[in-house]
Order: structure tokens, then C-alpha cells, then sequence
């Protein structure tokens, strides 16, 4: 299969988009689109299964490599391992899910929905190019679609919330160029694979990597760059906020972990720094979420405690943790995108967010309030939910180093799993139990359209959760292949 | 020999051709505007395609002025910003009564460039830089009525005759010191002599006058906000474009003996042109005023471009001014669309702006990140480009401010983004009845913005095209 479909099937849906007239045609393009982009992502996870079942090691799979500006020796490279494809996979689920959920957007529809299709574009062309200029690309393509869909469709101090995250992300990305530039003026090439072959040398490493890392950092929301996530998260509108959280953040981790793969030399050096970055984050966002009074402000400090399971899994550099931070970028996407979109029915029913206000749903929406509750234990690390499995791997493999920084590391961050229960219970059990109010006493639940991108979510996470088997098969022979790479580092010093 | 100085100076010859029909519809019986604009805007499509076809190379008058592929193809771009800005300045040309004067202006003071891009003497460099500059201090007069376009012409006329002024003083000590003008001649002689390195310093500022560069910026903002906007854009684009090819030719043609001497100068420029330009850009209202102080800012990242001194820094230049053609005009159309319409020149009255015009807000907007350098705009590709060539020279210091200070620049396009999407107006600027033929314009741009940087073949042949060190 030519991965060039997953770029080019988005663009096509945008493209139709514009062009359409009416509100009911602009959602059927855009459900249809996301609905092929979801069927071709199984259809690749299907062909990618059944050509590794067949014996093909190679680190790759589905290579194409074009000359694209051939002075600069920048080219078209794309390819996928497991590990893209998981993000693949994830993306296109919270892309059906958020233009579900986003059904009865009417408000300059044909923006909206063009907006986040191309966000999705952006996601899907980051995740499988294997030449840094093309990720370079495709990690900025993202930023536009965020600043107006925040800005335009949001909610609160939008324009504010917009500008923090365009600027932060943008930051971000001056900080990825510097880096590459520092790559490419050492080895000529923006070629992930060839550099990860001829190696940099442990100078240029040092230098660029915290540039590189940083500069992904701040997308996933490494502390203390994290300040963009409460305000545009809670800004955004639903789906939006999906996809920031789901699939925005996740870029973030991608970059760091590929960063990692690339420099394992600096990686290994630094990795006290990003484990007590990582650490800080944890805690920080877990005792951040606890005074939160907003629903969505909760989710926001939660996916920044959250992502920093991501972080501490790649910083703690063995096979198990990458695994468990793999798998916590899919499950962390999976349930945030679900807690935001039964945020979102929530709040359009009751027109607010606040905690406080909120009281007895279950009665009303039993629905809408049974998603909030699957999505809050798999918050908090429920077994049989997706949470569990990625938080267990990720503590498996920090545990596995024997440095007493490392031990407390974890130590810690596993304790952190105590706040996350208190804010998660507390929220949940405010918002659903108790009496209600009268003014939301004749509220309608879920209709099809959310019942359905809610089922789609909780699929996905139950999947993880009750069978993780499936998703290691996918991804451990690719995290082996990054293993290589960086174990030799370890063997050189 | 004589049909050889036919071919070589084409496209001298017919913007020459142009000039002269001009003077006869000018002196003939009156026309309506609309159909000189309509004549006007063919010509230049023809001006610009006799441009594109046939490739010469020489240099006639002895050596006085040379022409080669890569110089045809920089005056195939100022052909086509020139006709880009006619077309948009359609709707405010309509009902001037000097219309075919300022088109004489204009055309002269590009038949200027011309010979100045093609100089290879330092005095047709000079000649050239001359009449490319006086039409322009009468054109940025064209708003009769208004006190501050008289004002703007007297600055800018005072402030390039200043300059000049310094620069000739440059040019003449370098006569002094090596006895010649030619080109050629001129590299063999020039070393680290501390008379010629003044003479090099005095020569930079005369050039970093007319681009604008800090700390010789100081016109621009007045000048810019005053002139009409046809005058605006063409000052900041063709002007400017101008200039920095004959000042990249020079530099790495000229003054090669003393690269390192120039790299630091470029450097400091550089530096000081992104910050100042960036830090003014942040508080302006005056639409016309944020342009100016946003293209310092562009400067400033064009001469990191230039300092690679390889042939990719040449290369990337011209990709870039290319870009540049296209997304500042485009923004520059909407804003003298407006400015004829509804004569409003302030961010603040565009806020709103996507209630009332949608189509106008989209081209607006893709220029305004073509010019923040966001993908998949060709700006991403123009200015990523630059500062790779400048990042060949192994300094990263100069790599970090300027892709922070694409941030900071980020930032004041992103406010006019949010002016016009998301701020809320009780009177937007009304629905504004766009011409066919700026629409057009309008199309060619967005098209332009798109192509030029996906497609990465218009890079190849600038590249294949372009000289280094």
C-alpha cells in the first residue's frame, strides 16, 4: 500500500469540503473521508501484520523514498514500523470520533470541518515520514488548523488560549529547526534512517539533542513548557480539544522518542534530566488537577500529568519503558479524547463546566455519564482498561534500572496514581452521584451520533486493556529495532 | 553583433517600447482609464513572456552591462510583480486622472533596475540605481490630496539622495584605490586595505538604505505609510528585490577578497534589521506601517541567506524574493482594495473582516502566513531555505535569534489573523465589490504561494541557475 493515501485521502476530504454547500453534505463528507482514513489505517495494520508474519525484519515497512528538493538533498521518504502505525491507528479513530461529535457544529461548519480535517493531515504525514525535513513539515501543518479552530469555535478567553498555544507550539518547532539544521550540517542528509546508520558524532549529539527534545518537548507538554495545555484544551471546542489532547500531544512524544533513537548518546547523558523533568510533571499535574473546578481543566492538568508517563518512559531508555510509553501515548489519546468528548455532551446540555454546579447526571444522561465514568477509571488505572496496562509497562521498565535517581523516579511517579484516583473520584463523583438540580432535571442523553464515537473510543481503550498482547505484538518488534540503536550507546561507553 | 544587442537588452528595450506608448496615449485623444488599465495590464503580460523565452548571455557596451540566465530570471520576477501590482491597483487607478503618469513612473524607475541588476561597471550600477530611485520619490506623491503623500516623496527623495551620497563617496574611494569601476578589474585589487574595507562599509550603507536594513530603516515606516499603496508595494517588493540582486551579485562578485569582512558585517545587519523590525512590527495599527516594519524584519532574514555565500545562498535568495512577489503583493492587494473602497488602512478595521468578505480574508490570511513562514505556504520553504544557507556557515548563535524571532514574528501576523477571524465589529468594512482582473491578480498569488514552494522543481532551476563563492 502507498502510505502517500493516508496524506492524500485528508487533502481530498478538504478539498470537498470547501467545495460543498450545504451543512448536510459538508458532515456526510466529512464522516465518509474520516471513515476511509480509519478503514485504509486497519487495512495497513492488516497488510503490516500479515507481511511480519511472513518473516519481513526489515526496520521499515511500505518504503517509498522520492527526490524532493534535490539541491538540498531533502527528499519524500516515508515508511512506517510499528510504532507509527499505532499512531496512525489511534489518529484515525479520534478523527471519526471528533467529526461524530462535532455533528451539530453549525457555525461556519465548512471552516470547522476543513480545519480539522487538515489538522488530521498534519498528523497522519508527521507520524509516517522517516526524513526529518518532511516531519519538520508536516509537525507545523498542524499548528494553523489549532490556533483558529481554538480561536474561531472556542469558548472562555479563546483568542488568548489560541495565541498561547500557536506561539508556545511555534517556539517548539524553532527549536526542532535548530536542531535539524545542526543534523544536517553534520551529516547532509535529513534521512532519519541513513543518519541512524552512519551515526552523529557525541559533540553534535550533545549539542542539538536538547534543542531536539525540548523543541518536541513543548508539544508534549514537558514541564515547565506545559502551560499552553490547560488554556487550549479547555478553550477549544469538543473536538478540537480531541484532537489536541489525542493526537496533538502525541506528536510531541513521537518526535521525543525518535530524538531519542536518533541521538542515544546524548539521550543516555541527559536521561537524568528528562526523568526529573518527566517526574516533575507527573506530580506537578497531578496535584495541579486536584484544585481544578473545571471540567476541563481537569482533563487538561491530567493529560499533563499523563503525558509525563510518555516522557519518563523514553527517558528511562530500556525496551520495557519505550514499550509502556508507546503504549501510554495511545491509551493517554484514546481516553482523554473520550473524557473530552463526554466532557463536551455534557456542557452542551448544561452549559457548564464547572464542577460545582454540576450534580446527579447518571440520573438524566446515564449514557453520557457511564462514558465519564469509563474514562475517569481509565484515568486513574483501572485494570481492564487501557490506562492500567500502559502506567504498569512504563513503571515495569523504570523499575528495571537500578539508579537510586531512577528508583526514586519511579517511586514517585508511581505515587502519583494515588492524587489521580483522589481528583478523578472526587470529580466524577460530584458530577454524576448526588442530587441534581432542577435546571437539568429534563436534560436529553447521548444521541447516535455520540453514542457512537464514544462506542468507537471505548473499543479501542477495552482492546488495550483487556487484551495489551495485541498492541505489544504490533509495536515490540519495532521498539527492539530503536533498542538496537540505543543499547549500542550504552556498549560504546 | 547588432541583433545580439537586440536580444541581450530585450527586456530593456521593451519596457523602453512601453514608455514611449505610454507618452503617445498620453499626448493622443482621451481614453477612458479603464481601457488604457486594460491595454496597460496586456502589454505587461506580453513584456512579461518575451522575458521568460529565449535565453541569452554577454555582455555589450564593454562590459558595462551583462546579461546571463540567472539575471534574466530576476527581471522576469520584478516583470511579474510589476504586473501583479497593476493589476491590483485596478480599483484605486480608475478614477485617477494622472493614471498614464504614474505608469510612466513606475515603468521608468523599473527600466532602472533593469540596468542597475545588469550593471557590471560601478557607474551604470550607479546611473541605474538613480533612475530607478527619483521616479519612484514622485510616484510616492500620487495621492495628490493628501498632505502625507507629499510628505512621504520629500523623505524619500532626501533620504536616497543621502544615501547616494554615501555611496558614491564609497564608489570613489575605491576608484581611488584601484583605478577602476569595471567589476573584473575591481576583485583583483581589493584586499584587507583599511580604505577599501571603509569604502566597503560606506558602499553597504548606500545598499542597506535602499533595503531598509537597521539601523538605515528609518524612512521606511513614514514613506511607506504615506505613499499610495500601488507605490508601497511597489517599493517594498520590486525596490527592494532590486537592490538586494544587485547587492548579492556585487558582494560575491566584487568583493570576494574580503568574504569574511562582509560575512560579520552581514551578520550584524542582519541581526539588528530582524529585532527592530520584529519589535516595531509588534505595536503598529496602521496597516501600511506593520507591512514596512514586517518586511525590515524579512530583510533581516534574507541577509542570513545571503551571508551562506554559497550558491545556495544566492539561490535561496531569489526563491525567497519570489515568494515574496507573491505573498506581499497579495496582502498588499487586499489592503489597497480596501483602502480604495472603504478607506480604511488600520488593522483594527479589519477586525470582522471574515463576516463581510470571506474571500478577501482567505487571501489575506495565506499571504499573511506565507509571510510568517507556515506551511504548506512557500514562505515555510522560503525562509527555511534562507536560514540554511546562512546555517552552512556553522554559526548556530545566528541560527537560534533568527528561528526565535520567527516566533516573535509569528505573533503579530497571527494578531491580524485574529483581527479578522475572531474579533467581534458592530461595522465590519461592508461587502466590497472586487474587480475582475485584481481577483485574478489575487488567484495568481495564492496559486504562486502554493506552487512555488511544493513544487520543488521552482527551487531546482533557481538553483541550477544561481553563482557562489
Amino acid at each position: 500500500m502507498n502510505l502517500s493515501l493516508l496524506i492524500i485521502l485528508p487533502l481530498l476530504t478538504a478539498l470537498l469540503i470547501l467545495l460543498s454547500k450545504q451543512l448536510a453534505q459538508i458532515r456526510i463528507i466529512g464522516l465518509a473521508g474520516s471513515l476511509a482514513q480509519l478503514g485504509a489505517a486497519a487495512w495497513l495494520l492488516k497488510l503490516y501484520m500479515d507481511q511480519r508474519a511472513a518473516g519481513n525484519t526489515a526496520t521499515y515497512l511500505f518504503e517509498t523514498n522520492t527526490v524532493w528538493f534535490k539541491a538540498l538533498n531533502i527528499n519524500y521518504h516515508i515508511g512506517i514500523d510499528g510504532i507509527a502505525l499505532a499512531m496512525i491507528l489511534l489518529t484515525s479513530l479520534i478523527v471519526v470520533a471528533g467529526i461524530l461529535v462535532s455533528w451539530t457544529m453549525e457555525k461556519l461548519s465548512k471552516e470547522y470541518f476543513f480545519l480539522l480535517v487538515l489538522l488530521s493531515m498534519g498528523a497522519y504525514g508527521f507520524f509516517i515520514s522517516l526524513d526529518l525535513f518532511t516531519l519538520f513539515f508536516f509537525l507545523e501543518v498542524a499548528v494553523i488548523p489549532k490556533f483558529l479552530l481554538i480561536g474561531i469555535w472556542g469558548s472562555g478567553r479563546k483568542e488568548n488560549s489560541a495565541m498561547k498555544l500557536a506561539l508556545m507550539l511555534m517556539a517548539g518547532s524553532a527549536l526542532v529547526f535548530v536542531g535539524l539544521m545542526g543534523i544536517y550540517y553534520n551529516t547532509h542528509t535529513f534521512d532519519m534512517v541513513e543518519i541512524g546508520k552512519m551515526g552523529i558524532s557525541l559533540g553534535v549529539q550533545k549539542f542539538f539533542f536538547p534543542f531536539l527534545f525540548l523543541g518536541f518537548g513543548i508539544f508534549a507538554a514537558l514541564f515547565p513548557f506545559h502551560t499552553w495545555v490547560p488554556d487550549g484544551h479547555a478553550s477549544a471546542p469538543t473536538a478540537a480539544s480531541m484532537f489536541l489532547a489525542g493526537i496533538s500531544m502525541k506528536l510531541g512524544g513521537y518526535g521525543c522518542l525518535r530524538m531519542a533513537a536518533l541521538m542515544p548518546d546524548a539521550a543516555h547523558s541527559y536521561s537524568w534530566v528528562i526523568i526529573l523533568l518527566a517526574t516533575i510533571a507527573i506530580i506537578y499535574g497531578a496535584f495541579a488537577t486536584m484544585m481544578q473546578t473545571d471540567l476541563k481543566y481537569i482533563n487538561a492538568y491530567s493529560s499533563i500529568s499523563h503525558c509525563g508517563f510518555v516522557i519518563l518512559g523514553i527517558g528511562m531508555l530500556n525496551k520495557t519503558s519505550i514499550n509502556g510509553a508507546v503504549i501510554q501515548m495511545v491509551s493517554h489519546g484514546l481516553m482523554t479524547a473520550l473524557f473530552f468528548a463526554a466532557i463536551g455532551m455534557i456542557y452542551s446540555r448544561t452549559h457548564t463546566r464547572m464542577v460545582a454546579q454540576l450534580g446527579g447526571l447518571l440520573k438524566v444522561m446515564p449514557f453520557i455519564s457511564t462514558v465519564f465514568v469509563i474514562a475517569g477509571l481509565c484515568s486513574l488505572g483501572l485494570p481492564g482498561f487501557s490506562g492500567f496496562v500502559a502506567e504498569m509497562t512504563v513503571f515495569m521498565g523504570s523499575w528495571q534500572n537500578p539508579d537510586g535517581v531512577y528508583r526514586a523516579a519511579t517511586v514517585i511517579s508511581a505515587a502519583s496514581i494515588v492524587v489521580t484516583a483522589v481528583y478523578i473520584l472526587r470529580a466524577t463523583g460530584k458530577t454524576i452521584m448526588g442530587p441534581i438540580s432542577n435546571e437539568h432535571a429534563l436534560l436529553n442523553d447521548a444521541n447516535w451520533n455520540e453514542k457512537l464515537a464514544a462506542g468507537l473510543l471505548i473499543i479501542g481503550i477495552l482492546i488495550i486493556g483487556l487484551a495489551p498482547f495485541l498492541i505489544n505484538q504490533l509495536i515490540m518488534p519495532s521498539t527492539d529495532f530503536l533498542m538496537i540503536n540505543i543499547d549500542k550507546a550504552i556498549t560504546l561507553k | 553583433m547588432s541583433s545580439s544587442i537586440f536580444i541581450l537588452l530585450r527586456q530593456e528595450l521593451l519596457l523602453s517600447l512601453l514608455i514611449f506608448i505610454l507618452l503617445f496615449i498620453k499626448i493622443g485623444k482621451e481614453r477612458s482609464n479603464e481601457s488604457i488599465l486594460n491595454l496597460i495590464n496586456i502589454l505587461l503580460v506580453v513584456n512579461l513572456a518575451a522575458g521568460i523565452f529565449g535565453m541569452s548571455e554577454g555582455g555589450i557596451f564593454n562590459g558595462m552591462f551583462t546579461t546571463n540566465a540567472f539575471i534574466v530570471l530576476e527581471k522576469n520576477i520584478l516583470n511579474l510583480a510589476m504586473l501583479l501590482i497593476s493589476m491590483q491597483s485596478y480599483a484605486w487607478l480608475k478614477n485617477h486622472k494622472q493614471l498614464a503618469e504614474f505608469y510612466l513612473l513606475l515603468f521608468t524607475s523599473l527600466l532602472g533596475m533593469f540596468f542597475m541588476i545588469s550593471s557590471g561597471n560601478l557607474l551604470m550600477f550607479y546611473l541605474g540605481l538613480e533612475m530607478s530611485t527619483i521616479p519612484l520619490a514622485a510616484a510616492a506623491n500620487f495621492d495628490l490630496a493628501k498632505r502625507k503623500s507629499s510628505e512621504a516623496a520629500m523623505k524619500l527623495i532626501l533620504s536616497s539622495a543621502f544615501s547616494s551620497g554615501i555611496l558614491l563617496m564609497g564608489i570613489s574611494f575605491l576608484y581611488g584605490t584601484t583605478g577602476t569601476l569595471s567589476f573584473d578589474v575591481l576583485t583583483a585589487y581589493i584586499s584587507n586595505n583599511p580604505m577599501q574595507i571603509f569604502a566597503f562599509i560606506l558602499v553597504v550603507s548606500g545598499f542597506a538604505f535602499k533595503i531598509s536594513a537597521v539601523p538605515f530603516h528609518l524612512w521606511t515606516a513614514d514613506v511607506y505609510q504615506g505613499s499610495p499603496v500601488a507605490v508601497t508595494a511597489f517599493l517594498s517588493v520590486v525596490s527592494k528585490a532590486a537592490v538586494l540582486f544587485t547587492f548579492t551579485s556585487i558582494l560575491y562578485k566584487v568583493f570576494t577578497p574580503i568574504a569574511s569582512v562582509w560575512y560579520s558585517v552581514l551578520v550584524v545587519l542582519s541581526i539588528a534589521t530582524i529585532l527592530i523590525g520584529n519589535l516595531f512590527a509588534l505595536r503598529q495599527d496602521n496597516f501600511k506601517r506593520f507591512l514596512a516594519f514586517s518586511s525590515i524584519a524579512q530583510v533581516g532574514f534574507i541577509l542570513i541567506g545571503i551571508s551562506g555565500s554559497s550558491q545556495a545562498g544566492s539561490a535561496s535568495l531569489v526563491y525567497f524574493v519570489l515568494i515574496y512577489v507573491f505573498s506581499n503583493l497579495a496582502a498588499f492587494g487586499v489592503v489597497s482594495l480596501v483602502s480604495a473602497l472603504a478607506g480604511k488602512e488600520n488593522i483594527s478595521d479589519f477586525k470582522g473582516f471574515y463576516k463581510t468578505n470571506p474571500f478577501l480574508s482567505w487571501v489575506l490570511t495565506i499571504a499573511l502566513f506565507s509571510l510568517a513562514g507556515v506551511p504548506p505556504t512557500a514562505g515555510f520553504f522560503g525562509k527555511l531555505f534562507l536560514m540554511m544557507a546562512g546555517a552552512a556557515k556553522d554559526n548556530y548563535g545566528l541560527i537560534i535569534f533568527a528561528a526565535l524571532n520567527m516566533v516573535v514574528s509569528f505573533y503579530y501576523y497571527l494578531k491580524v489573523v485574529k483581527a479578522i477571524f475572531m474579533d467581534e465589529n458592530e461595522a465590519p468594512i461592508q461587502k466590497l465589490n472586487v474587480p475582475g482582473i485584481t481577483k485574478l491578480a489575487m488567484y495568481i498569488c495564492m496559486a504562486g504561494i502554493i506552487i512555488t514552494g511544493l513544487a520543488s522543481l521552482v527551487y531546482d532551476y533557481i538553483y541550477s541557475l544561481s553563482i557562489g563563492i
